[in-house]
């Protein structure tokens, strides 16, 4: 080639210079665990199904969710959402509202009537499953799904256990509870009502189960001791809730009584005054802050008018005259009796102190053990001293509530398939936790959260109609994309635009992003600025 | 399934945005993008410049479908990205002097021009960049630019400002900001670093010269910059465009700070973001989380002077009421926030 003067080379490009000999860090794409995912009880994989939510797609964020959790039109009503508690948005403005996307899915799911998948595989086991509370249709769901026949036999003559006889209505409206526990009998599931398991070994043997899951809950009131007139009108809060179900509402009369200073007082008293009490009066003998109840469903109580008396407990009950005493918290926070009394007049006294598990069912099965009232298990595996012999939910040491007894349901399915293979499940380690110092807030748009709107209070205390709405289709939308995918690549483009060096290679839409480390210099800047702390720098081996 | 709704998780903050539709996503986005700096280029690590230079043409680019050629200043962009005899670029570019570039342009604007009249056509296809650091532009450059604006030659002449003259080892330029060490205003005596009610503030002489088209811009925010640089190609006659270019190794902060520094100058108010059409400002990006001057020079050494032992708060103040100037000047807070 015929040359300019003064020049002797060819032009060539700078791509012949490999300047990712220069790097001391590398950068590496990182997949971390989001606060949310790593709380859940139920293991949902939040961040994963308000991905889908966030491009309207409500189904694949349906799916995605259902996984892990069968319930989402339930749990949107009655979970006590403690995502939302460490969810790293709540540093930023206010946490994701992932209650009320979950509720929103749930809720386009009736509506849409979508189904589960029916199982591919058959295993030809069998599994029992006593019980059909949560945490027994969540695991006969999981176990189907894994090609095991299922039986779930339950006492009573509906399904649903607690969220049935014991969540009022006007938190769980029955056609979403029946919606969600027919999609699970739908894909195989055999349901046998009204039958007591009396003898778990006896009717493992019967039938023929090669394993089985116990979810029996915890239903016997506790009592007090309290001395009482044969006329006092005294009941137990469980049973007062459960006969909310039947024909003939439960007879409490005018001004009611409920001691106790759990969600379950709380709900007994909000029911009272839908059926018609002009005094719902708990009786609780600490303070407001001290009160196992949720403060939401306190707030909520208070406003619908029931009335709490703080520190007091009731010493006696004669006819309809309870006799109070006051008490004063000591240096430890006890309550205290200071002998000052006081009289209230009731038509009806509830108690609502609390429930025991009916162990009834286990008498002398060999190995199981029993602590404190309820049946111990291997909290990885959740089963039994008795193998084959599961539990989970209410009846075992743990938090009581609906979203727990969900997550031990699936914990126990899978280990029960495993069990049944003769296999072990391998155990995954988490990954490192997407905290909130790996964010980078600049990029996300700034938004409040979307209140959910509630019913009118002259509604909430004359009907059991739902007290909270949902989400409509335009802020469902907008509530599930105020996640910052903490801690996962959603795509966002930035490492691939704000290298200096384009290093970075797009793969294409849902494929992500590779780093061409022939020509990364390691600057870090992808890093510093990846909005959701996907990318760490590490050091170069030299 | 769509719905309207306004809210895109991260909006137009990020390079792209899943989200978004392909058209509002950016230039740098697109896989199909120029990378007319292309890899390989000798500059340091985390160079602003290099990053500054690539958004700014492949945006120049895709608005003249490719029809570009650049003439460059002696600089650190001239010199990294074309040792003999290799190049990054990507595009037709030509290097002449420090102080030319502007008149390079100009030159090569003319020469378009009667090419398209023989080939009697009323305007060239093909379009013109000038470009150069600071030194070159406000400095050295500062005749043949000025010239470039009074004539309203159909030039888009883009400033890479880092603040220094980098490439010969960080000396002062006109655009170095008051109390800012560099290799000839050290940190010493009783007003360190560069002083106080120097220098130029060339987006501001730009619009004295009332051209069409005048606009700033960070590497902090690419959609922004983007949006300018197709505004820019828009339009004929003479146009500037000021991009803010942190510079690691002259401001002496971490290599991975770049973008992060852009975004603290933009939003302490040191580095007003705005557009102009015939001397008048047109748009002003508004300050988003306002932050005090410390945030910014706190990570750069150049400043660090000001932070040791006692310190200097009396400067910090200072620093911090030419930023209010800017803010009150601009209007760079919503009316409501700019207590
Ligand atoms: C009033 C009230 C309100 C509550 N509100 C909430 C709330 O808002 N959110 C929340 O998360 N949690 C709430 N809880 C707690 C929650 O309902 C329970 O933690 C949860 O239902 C436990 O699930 P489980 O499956 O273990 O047991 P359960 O739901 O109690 O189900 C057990 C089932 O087993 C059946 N059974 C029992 N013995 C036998 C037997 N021998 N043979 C066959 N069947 C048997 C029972 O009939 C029942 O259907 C509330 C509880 C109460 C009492
Ligand atoms: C006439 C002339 N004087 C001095 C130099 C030496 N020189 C080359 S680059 C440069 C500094 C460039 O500074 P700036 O324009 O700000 O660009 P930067 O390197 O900072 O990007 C100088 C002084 C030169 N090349 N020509
Ligand atoms: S922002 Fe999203 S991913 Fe992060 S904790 Fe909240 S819901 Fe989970
Ligand atoms: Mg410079």
């Amino acid at each position: 080639m015929q040359k300019p003067f003064a020049i002797t080379l060819d032009p060539g490009s700078s791509l012949a210079n490999k300047t990712g000999s220069w790097r001391t860090e590398r950068p590496l794409y990182v997949k971390r665990l989001p606060p949310c995912n790593a709380e859940c009880p139920a293991g949902e994989d939040i961040q994963g199904w308000l991905f889908h939510a966030e491009s309207g797609d409500y189904e694949s964020a349906w799916r995605q969710l259902t996984r892990d959790n069968p319930f989402p039109a339930i749990m949107g009503r009655v979970c006590y959402h403690t995502c939302e508690n460490v969810c790293n948005r709540g540093q930023l403005d206010a946490s994701v509202g992932i209650n009320s996307v979950e509720r929103f899915l749930g809720d386009q799911a009736l509506q849409e009537n979508w189904q589960f998948d029916p199982p591919k595989t058959v295993s030809g086991k069998h599994v029992l499953v006593v019980g059909a509370g949560p945490s027994g249709m969540s695991a006969a769901y999981h176990l189907r799904r894994l090609g095991h026949a299922v039986t779930v036999i339950e006492a009573g003559p509906l399904l649903g256990g607690m969220m049935r006889f014991g969540i009022p209505k006007y938190r769980l409206p029955r056609t979403v509870l029946d919606a969600e526990m027919q999609r699970i009998v739908a894909i195989g599931v055999n349901v046998q009502l009204n039958t007591k398991v009396t003898d778990i070994v006896q009717t493992m043997h019967d039938g023929g189960f090669d394993a089985a899951f116990l979810a029996v809950g915890a239903h016997i009131a506790k009592r007090a001791y309290l001395p009482a007139k044969d006329s006092s009108h005294i009941l137990d809060a469980v049973a007062v809730l459960r006969s909310m179900e039947g024909a003939e509402p439960p007879m409490l009369g005018r001004r009611v009584v409920v001691y106790g200073g759990g969600n379950t007082a709380i709900d007994v008293a909000r029911t009272a005054k839908r059926l018609g009490a002009t005094e719902a009066i708990i009786v609780y003998r600490r303070t407001r802050e001290k009160m196992p109840a949720h403060d939401f469903e306190v707030e909520e109580a208070l406003q619908e008018g029931v009335m709490v008396k703080w520190l007091s407990t009731i010493k006696s009950a004669e006819g309809g005259a309870l006799t109070i005493e006051k008490m004063i918290l000591d240096e430890h926070g006890k309550p205290q009796p200071t002998g000052e009394l006081e009289t209230l007049e009731s038509d009806s006294l509830i108690l609502a102190l609390g429930q025991d598990v009916d162990l009834s069912l286990l008498d002398q099965v060999p190995g199981l053990v029993l602590k404190a009232g309820v049946v111990q298990v291997d909290p990885i595996t959740m089963m039994t001293g008795h193998p084959g012999l599961f539990a989970g939910g209410d009846m075992v040491p743990t938090e009581r509530n609906v979203t727990v007894a969900v997550g031990h349901g699936k914990k126990a399915a899978i280990h029960i398939d495993a069990w049944l293979r003769g296999a072990v499940v391998s155990t995954t380690t988490k990954s490192a936790p997407a905290s909130f110092d790996r964010i980078n807030p600049w990029y996300y748009s700034d938004a409040p959260k979307t209140v959910r709107p509630q019913l009118d209070i002259a509604r909430r205390t004359s009907s059991f109609d739902e007290v909270q709405g949902g989400l409509t289709l335009a802020n469902a939308l907008f509530e599930a994309r105020r996640c910052l995918s903490c801690g996962n690549c959603f795509e966002c483009d930035n490492c691939y635009g704000v290298c200096p060096d384009n290093a970075v290679i797009k793969l294409g839409p849902g494929r992500g992003f590779e780093f061409n480390y022939d020509y990364c210099k390691g600057c870090g800047v992808c890093a510093t600025e990846c909005p959701c702390g996907a990318i760490d720098m590490v050091p170069e081996a030299m | 399934m769509t719905q309207a709704i306004k809210f895109y998780q991260t909006g137009t903050f990020t390079v792209g945005n899943r989200l978004l539709q392909p058209e509002q996503r950016s230039v740098q986005s697109s896989i199909e993008r120029n990378n007319s700096l292309n890899s390989g280029h000798r500059a340091c690590q985390g160079c602003g410049e290099a990053l500054g230079a690539r958004y700014a043409v492949d945006a120049a680019m895709r608005a003249t479908q490719g029809q570009l050629i650049a003439a460059n200043a002696t600089g650190c962009l001239e010199v990294f990205s074309t040792p003999y005899p290799e190049t990054s670029w990507q595009l037709p570019w030509i290097h002449s002097l420090f102080g030319n570039a502007a008149a390079v342009g100009t030159g090569i604007a003319a020469a378009l021009k009667v090419k398209a009249r023989k080939a009697g056509l009323a305007e060239s296809a093909v379009r013109v960049i000038a470009q150069g650091g600071d030194g070159g532009t406000t400095d050295i450059g500062f005749g043949c630019l000025s010239g470039m604006f009074e004539r309203n030659d159909d030039v888009l002449y883009i400033c890479y400002d880092n603040e220094a003259y980098m490439n010969t080892g960080v000396q002062r330029s006109s655009a170095t900001p008051p109390a800012a060490r560099t290799a000839t205003t050290m940190a010493v005596g009783p007003n360190p670093g560069a002083e106080f009610g120097q220098g130029k503030n060339l987006p501001r002489i730009a619009m004295a010269h009332e051209i069409p088209y005048v606009a700033t811009a960070t590497v902090a925010d690419l959609h922004d910059l983007e949006a300018k640089v197709e505004k820019a190609m828009s339009v004929h006659g003479a146009r500037y465009l000021h991009i803010l270019v942190p510079c690691p190794l002259g401001w002496g902060a971490a290599s991975s700070d770049t973008i992060k520094l852009a975004r603290l100058a933009r939003e302490t108010g040191i580095f007003p973001v705005f557009e102009a059409e015939h001397g008048e400002v047109t748009r002003v990006t508004e300050i988003r989380h306002r932050v005090a001057v410390e945030e910014y020079l706190k990570p750069q050494k150049r400043f660090a002077h000001l932070f040791a032992g006692p310190g200097r708060p009396d400067l910090i103040a200072q620093i911090q009421a030419d930023a209010d100037r800017n803010i009150r000047r601009f209007h760079l807070l919503a009316p409501e926030r700019s207590q």
